[in-house]
């Protein structure tokens, strides 16, 4: 089943598509487990989601991207439109660079976060978890810009972890090991394109692969053939989950509401409460939300995302967060146990004026045991850096391990 | 460097000159800046014909702010009436015309009639009360948390409240509805209630049975004008002798008009206003920049949407503006003749809209970008009391033809021929011998409208009057108290509160917020 | 003479609630039903044999579910089963789902317009926060703004605690939404006309309004408040029709003690001294009670049923000038088998749930117009339902009930009562409209019910055939429903109550009002209330 059925008059029939991966999805899920991601099929885990955890962060795995929203932003005016657009300076993402962004509502309100990739000069894709292009099209009035989706267009893979320099190089794709982190590249690769970007969503070395689904197959085998010896596995999402909370990246829908979906308008949040301040770039004369940020910042924000190292080896799962003298502070919204920090660890949000560096607090913890519910005020405190983030990742050019 | 003081005012239209003429009185150092070769915008006064002129879009004074007059001195600046207390006539194919004056009703109508007219102008006057202490105020901004705010919206309530229990029960009902049902409600004549009818949805893209239609017909009875709600009057050499009254006046406080000065964009540094650029590339700079023009006009063109955040831009492109009236002038021979019209009435407003219904037929074309092929009119011969508009013995007539859509299937270039022809027909029912008398004749769409008078869809309003779209909505939420998003940019036409129709009180408010800043 | 308590004319969904929650507080209560069955509008119907019909209101899903729980309906039998989509059908042979399921539902939109497909997401939040503020006023009594009395006060100040909660822009969206047409608020939404046609129809059914008309976007709140298990604006069928209701409210009435007399039609509402002291039958029988509550629309309980002596003139013209409109008519049919929409072959989830023959904001205003003019649309916009193949009690199997509410149709034709042949002129007019899209469906017909807004009110005693007691436009909401001082469920008489559609919050098989009307006559004489606050929302 191809992505252009889904525009079928009888695409009902489908519920959910196949992934231009599938056929090597489908050999490596051995549980036989399918998740739902927008229109496709999507694997929560292949195998077990522990071991694909350690294979990114020990060797390197292999994640399924393509259902991510995917536009293509083109014109004589695609800077401004962008800069406009999101809230930081787009002029700073040179051809062949990559850079994370948030957009906002007039109110300073965070619609969505996601990637601009400055493919070739004057032309982006930006990436995005939920769908934009009805703000994308609004924004676009007055700007002579093309603005389209391209998520069918384009499949995607993320191959994470130390040796995943290696594999790529293995591959065949003569200087991978010079991309710096945030750059891309195009290379030939089986009679096509395939667009490298040193970008991850793991916190630790890692690419993201690009390429046109007619391809998809080719590139999953070609792959897997050349990480046979460096460990390579395929990631579902439930690992994928435990790697971005250790990194620190944000879920939207988890982590934050956003503001196009959000019925209760105070719910949503800005990018100073998502801890996002170093994306908002005043100087640019006019952005959106740019008023409302500057009252903000002047006024103090509301909320603030944190990240919490939380004492004991209990999950702090949507508990509450309290202050010291067990007033409410706030509420978890992302935690796991970090096999690699060997600690609980959580990100929360918390009520002005919680959250500065190092503040200690208490989070309320259900768990169970031998289906005993129990609960426990766990001592935490608010940390700046994340959980995990070695050297590796900055490195040009990596280690092959 | 921008001097402070300094402010250009875009648009010489009467609220642009109004705006002028405030700040320059308090002080501040203010240009005009208009496009056409004249002050005033929608009111003024020109040649359509050798030696006939015309007021050229509106076309009879019922709104001015007496205030204004006063503080401006603006009969001392040459503006004089030929005539006020202009009845309306409902002119029936049949020769039985009746004539309105306030609460009075000559002609062929059933008693209970009369009595309720009494009733219904009590009531509608009284009501447009409370719409008319709203003009010289700026609209109050909704859960802001400021007391100014608070302060507005307590004096609305308590206008509201004090208009007496039952008055108030009788406002809060009929307020967001349509004038159909209230005149069904009231009265049997047809006749009578298509011509009251007429005044609810004359310049609006609405018919009588739709809602806000009762708001509409409240407001044109909401001037602070001294006079009875709803008077009519003629200003002594067309509508442009307002304008010219009102920039003689600015003058006198030191404002500068510069008229065949178009401006072509709005100039920004950083993120604050910084002046004006004008078609000829000649840049003026000031902090303070004033748009007389519509509110798309000026955001979306002048402005550009690229300089708003997206939000307000799409708000704005949502701003309702389709022009429905269409302007008619003849120059005439000599007077028509309308039989069952007394001569001596002639020179009253005479209005074509036999009943309700054949005004809501008439809007049913307009919902399908149509012309009406019964269109309604509100006609006057203004040469009757003002001979410096024709030469002797001839006339000048000038009317107000509805429905025409600014968006037309087909377009206007092909459709105004059959227009013109339906229009002359219709007045041809009421006055046999209209035609032969035309020596000339003008009709101007609201495609011509908007070209002529720069107004975005022709709309004279400069966006459509209605409850979603006035007060603290109008235009649109952010830029409702005459400032907007961009620092140093205000608006003061027809497009912000409290609207069209030649009152000033736009341009008047506006001073006050800029003053205030 | 008997004396009551209480006694409720009308025995319609609303009076039935009411009836019941007074029965509940300890009141000996009788209710008085002209009809020999219950149920009013709300009603099921064996009007060809083997075939159950909900031919009157045929959808349900306003049902309060305060009320639903706490009147037990679930232990007196009824049970709302909900239904998985509906679709709007096109004259072109396109049609446009809606889908239970996300992914399929956006595809389906995204299919005719990417960006409407996304613009939906908004739309729905933007009803959404409309309708949760509407909520909290549905079991709440309506405050008059004139008073002072503390109550009101404190009502008022409730609203404008609510409003403010709303936030600056959320107010101007509140006061922009309750005065637009459901033509221009869809346009600042999306640009494909199917689907603005298909989310227009909403605006103005059972309305004597057009898809152009000021005030239509409110009404589309109407549609979209109900809920089936939390699931706003789902929809679902009660199981056995509509009838099921008001027989599991009756239940529950009988149940705590009423008596409910059929066939009783109300002569006249006695008043002595400003008070009322009972009803006369038509039938001749007399009942005495201090409280009497009509079900009855406004204009019905005071112009037909009360001694215009009793009442005010300057109350008897308000009455005369409410509006209520006859703007809808009902078919129903017993078909031979399930009628084929070649449009729909194959897609068998979505013939289950309404479908709607519309594809432009234009021929749905055509079709006011026609309602104008004084005639019936000539090109109908029509909404069917065959809860027969969700509901396996309505016909014998294979066999299928067919119900079709059709908009506009005017209570008089060119201001004259309808004759027969005009009724089966429209009939006609409807059934070659779906022949249109379901060819071979004439032959299917085995028995069909036309209904005009004559036979609405002759048979359920709505006035001029309006489905909603009275016109949904902001003259008549809130503290103005159903007119301005009288928004409280008190009559002008002591011991005289309101508890139609006529009042707050107004149509559909919702019981509020029925239930706001109980609370208010068990405060007035200060018994303990029986009727549940409304479920919180935050």
């Amino acid at each position: 089943m191809k992505a252009n059925d889904m525009t079928a008059r009888d695409h009902y029939h489908t519920h959910v598509y196949p992934s231009p991966f599938h056929a090597g999805q489908e050999k490596a899920n051995k549980l036989k487990v399918w998740s739902r991601w927008a229109d496709y099929l999507s694997v929560p885990a292949y195998y077990d989601a522990s071991l694909e955890y350690f294979a990114a962060r020990n060797s390197c795995a292999v994640f399924d991207l393509t259902p991510m929203i995917k536009h293509r932003v083109s014109g004589p005016d695609a800077l401004a439109y962008l800069n406009r657009l999101v809230t930081r300076d787009v002029a700073r993402i040179k051809p062949g660079r990559v850079g994370y962004a948030v957009w906002c509502t007039d109110e300073g309100q965070v619609i969505d976060d996601g990637t601009i990739f400055h493919l070739t000069e004057g032309v982006y894709r930006v990436c995005s978890q939920e769908h934009q292009i009805d703000w994308f099209l609004t924004s676009a009035l007055g700007f002579d810009v093309e603005v389209v989706e391209e998520t069918h267009e384009v499949a995607a893979l993320a191959l994470q972890g130390p040796t995943s320099c290696a594999v790529l190089k293995n591959l065949g794709l003569r200087g991978i090991e010079n991309l710096t982190p945030f750059g891309s590249q195009a290379f030939a690769f089986a009679g096509t394109e395939l667009m490298v970007s040193r970008t991850g969503y793991t916190g630790d070395l890692g690419y993201e692969l690009w390429i046109s689904p007619s391809h998809a197959e080719v590139l999953w085998s070609s792959l897997f053939e050349a990480g046979k010896h460096h460990g390579i596995r395929a990631l579902g999402s439930q690992a994928l989950d435990m790697l971005r909370i250790e990194a620190g990246f944000l879920l939207a829908g988890v982590d934050f509401m956003p503001a196009q979906h959000a019925v209760r308008p105070t719910h949503t949040r800005s990018p100073f409460e998502l801890g996002l301040a170093w994306l908002v770039d005043f100087k640019k004369p006019v952005f959106n939300g740019r008023r409302a940020l500057l009252a903000e910042k002047a006024r103090g924000s509301r909320f603030t995302l944190v990240k919490l190292d939380i004492d004991g080896n209990k999950m702090a799962r949507d508990s509450y967060v309290y202050s010291k003298e067990r007033k409410y502070a706030g509420t978890v919204t992302s935690a796991m146990w970090s096999p690699s920090a060997k600690a609980s660890i959580a990100l929360a949000t918390l009520e002005a004026p919680h959250g500065r560096p190092g503040e200690e607090l208490l989070v309320e913890i259900y768990y169970k045991r031998d289906l005993k519910w129990s609960r426990v005020m766990a001592p935490c405190r608010v940390v700046e850096n994340v959980f995990w983030e070695p050297a590796r990742k900055r490195q040009t050019p990596p280690a092959d391990y | 460097m921008i001097e402070r003081r300094n402010v250009v005012i875009i648009g010489g239209g009467h609220n642009g000159l109004v705006c002028a003429a405030y700040l320059a009185k308090a002080g501040r150092k203010v240009t005009v800046v208009e496009a056409a070769n004249r002050v005033g915008g929608a009111a003024i006064t020109r040649e359509f014909a050798p030696d006939f002129r015309v007021s050229a879009c509106a076309h009879l004074l019922n709104l001015l702010d007496q205030g204004i007059c006063k503080e401006l001195a603006l009969e001392k600046h040459g503006l004089a009436m030929a005539k006020t207390g202009l009845k309306t006539i409902a002119l029936s194919p049949d020769g039985q015309h009746l004539a309105l004056s306030g609460e009075q009703v000559d002609g062929k109508v059933p008693d209970q009639d009369r009595v309720a007219l009494k009733e219904f102008r009590r009531f509608m006057d009284k009501f447009a009360g409370v719409i008319a202490r709203l003009h010289n105020r700026v609209p109050p901004r909704l859960a802001s948390g400021q007391t100014r705010d608070l302060v507005g919206l307590g004096k609305l309530a308590l206008d509201i409240r004090m208009l007496g229990r039952e008055d108030m029960r009788e406002f809060l009902r009929i307020a967001g509805i349509n004038i159909y049902d209230i005149l069904q409600e009231n009265f049997t004549s047809d006749l009578l209630k298509g011509a009251l009818g007429l005044d609810a949805v004359l310049g609006t893209f609405s018919g009588p049975r739709s809602n806000n239609s009762v708001f509409t017909a409240l407001h044109r009875l909401s001037g602070n004008t001294g006079q009875s709600p709803g008077t009519l009057s003629l200003p002594r050499g067309g509508m442009g002798s307002v304008s010219q009254a009102l920039a003689a006046a600015a003058r006198q406080h030191g404002a500068e008009i510069r008229t065949s000065s178009p401006v072509a964009r709005i100039l920004m540094e950083n993120d604050k206003v910084a002046g004006v650029q004008l078609a000829s590339g000649e840049q003026l700079m000031a902090a303070t920049v004033v748009s007389n023009a519509d509110p798309r006009t000026t955001f979306l063109g002048l402005l550009g949407a690229r300089n708003l955040e997206a939000g307000f831009a799409q708000k704005v492109h949502h701003f309702r503006v389709h022009g429905n009236a269409a302007k008619l002038h003849l120059a005439l021979s000599g007077l028509p003749e309308f039989p069952g019209l007394q001569n001596d009435l002639l020179g009253e407003r005479l209005v074509i809209a036999p009943s309700l219904d054949y005004v809501e037929r008439a809007f049913n074309h307009a919902k399908y970008s149509e012309f009406s092929q019964q269109p309604v009119m509100e006609i006057i011969i203004p040469s009757v009391f003002d001979q410096t508009l024709a030469p002797e013995g001839q006339h000048v007539l000038s009317a107000i033809v509805q429905y025409a859509p600014r968006e037309l299937k087909g377009g206007w270039a092909a459709g105004k021929a059959a227009f013109t022809d339906s229009v002359l027909t219709v007045l041809e029912q009421y006055s046999p011998d209209i035609r032969s008398k035309a020596v000339m004749a003008e009709l101007l769409t609201p495609e011509d409208l908007e070209k002529e008078f720069r107004m975005s869809g022709g709309h004279w309003h400069h966006g459509e009057l209605s409850m979603d779209q006035f007060l603290m909505v109008r235009p649109v939420p952010g830029a409702a108290q005459y400032a907007t998003p961009v620092d140093g940019l205000y608006l003061c036409g027809a497009g912000s509160h409290p609207g069209g129709g030649v009152m000033g009180s736009a341009g008047r408010n506006a001073a006050r917020v800029i003053l205030a800043s | 003479m008997k004396k009551y308590a209480a006694i409720v004319i009308g025995a319609g969904h609303n009076g039935i609630t009411n009836a019941a929650y007074l029965a509940k507080a300890g009141l000996n209560v009788l209710m008085v039903e002209k009809s020999p069955w219950i149920g009013g509008a709300s009603v099921s119907q064996e009007l060809y044999k083997g075939w159950m019909y909900s031919n009157c209101s045929y959808v349900c899903s306003l049902l309060r579910p305060e009320i639903y729980r706490s009147l037990n309906l679930a232990k007196y039998g009824l049970q709302v089963v909900p239904y998985g989509g509906s679709v709007t059908l096109a004259q072109n042979g396109d049609i446009l789902g809606s889908y239970v399921d996300d992914d399929v539902a956006r595809r389906e939109i995204a299919r005719h317009s990417q960006r409407d497909a996304d613009a939906t997401v908004r739309f729905h939040r933007d009803i959404m926060r409309q309708c949760r503020f509407i909520r909290q006023y549905l079991l709440r009594t309506a405050p008059d703004p004139t008073s002072f009395r503390l109550r009101d006060l404190k009502e008022l100040l409730h609203l404008g605690k609510a409003a403010s909660r709303l936030g600056e822009n959320g107010l101007y969206d509140l006061m922009r939404f309750y005065t637009m047409s459901i033509k221009d608020y869809l346009d600042e939404y999306f640009e494909h006309p199917l689907i603005k046609a298909a989310r227009a129809g909403s605006g103005i059914i059972g309305s004597a309004m057009g898809v152009m008309s000021p005030g239509t976007a409110y009404v589309l709140l109407h549609h979209a408040m109900g809920e089936v298990d939390g699931n706003m604006g789902a929809w679902g069928f009660a199981r056995g029709g509509m009838g099921a209701v008001a027989k599991a409210m009756n239940d529950c009435f009988t149940d705590h003690g009423g008596e409910t007399l059929c066939g009783s039609g109300v002569e006249r509402i006695m008043v002595k001294n400003g008070r009322v002291t009972g009803v006369a039958l038509e039938n001749g029988n007399e009942y005495l009670a201090n409280v009497v509550v009509s079900n009855m629309t406004f204009p019905r309980t005071f112009l037909e049923c009360m001694d215009e002596k009793d009442l005010s003139p300057a109350f008897l013209k308000k009455v005369r000038n409410f509006k209520i409109r006859g703007s809808s008519g009902k078919l129903n049919f017993a078909l031979d088998g399930l009628p084929d929409f070649p449009a729909l072959r194959g897609n068998h989830e979505l013939i289950k749930g309404d479908m709607h023959l519309i594809d432009s904001i234009e021929r749905l205003e055509r079709a006011y117009d026609d309602w104008k003019s004084g005639i019936w649309s000539q090109d109908p916009y029509v909404d069917m339902l065959i809860p027969s193949l969700t509901d396996p009690t309505m016909t014998p199997p294979g066999k299928h009930f067919m119900s079709v509410f059709v908009q506009y149709v005017p209570p008089k034709v060119h201001g004259k009562d309808w004759t027969d042949a005009q009724r089966d002129q429209f009939g006609q007019t409807v059934i070659n409209q779906i022949e249109n899209y379901a060819p071979g469906f004439k032959k299917l017909i085995l028995h069909a019910e036309v209904r005009t807004p004559r036979e609405l009110e002759n048979e359920v005693g709505l006035t001029e055939g309006n489905i909603f007691q009275g016109e949904l436009t902001m003259d008549q909401l809130l503290f103005n429903r159903p007119i301005p001082g009288y928004a409280q469920y008190r009559g002008p008489a002591r011991g005289l109550y309101m508890c139609g559609s006529s009042t707050h919050p107004g149509g559909g098989v919702m019981a509020a009002p029925g239930a706001n009307a109980a609370r208010e006559i068990l405060l007035d004489l200060g018994k303990p209330n029986t009727v549940p606050e409304g479920w919180l929302d935050d």
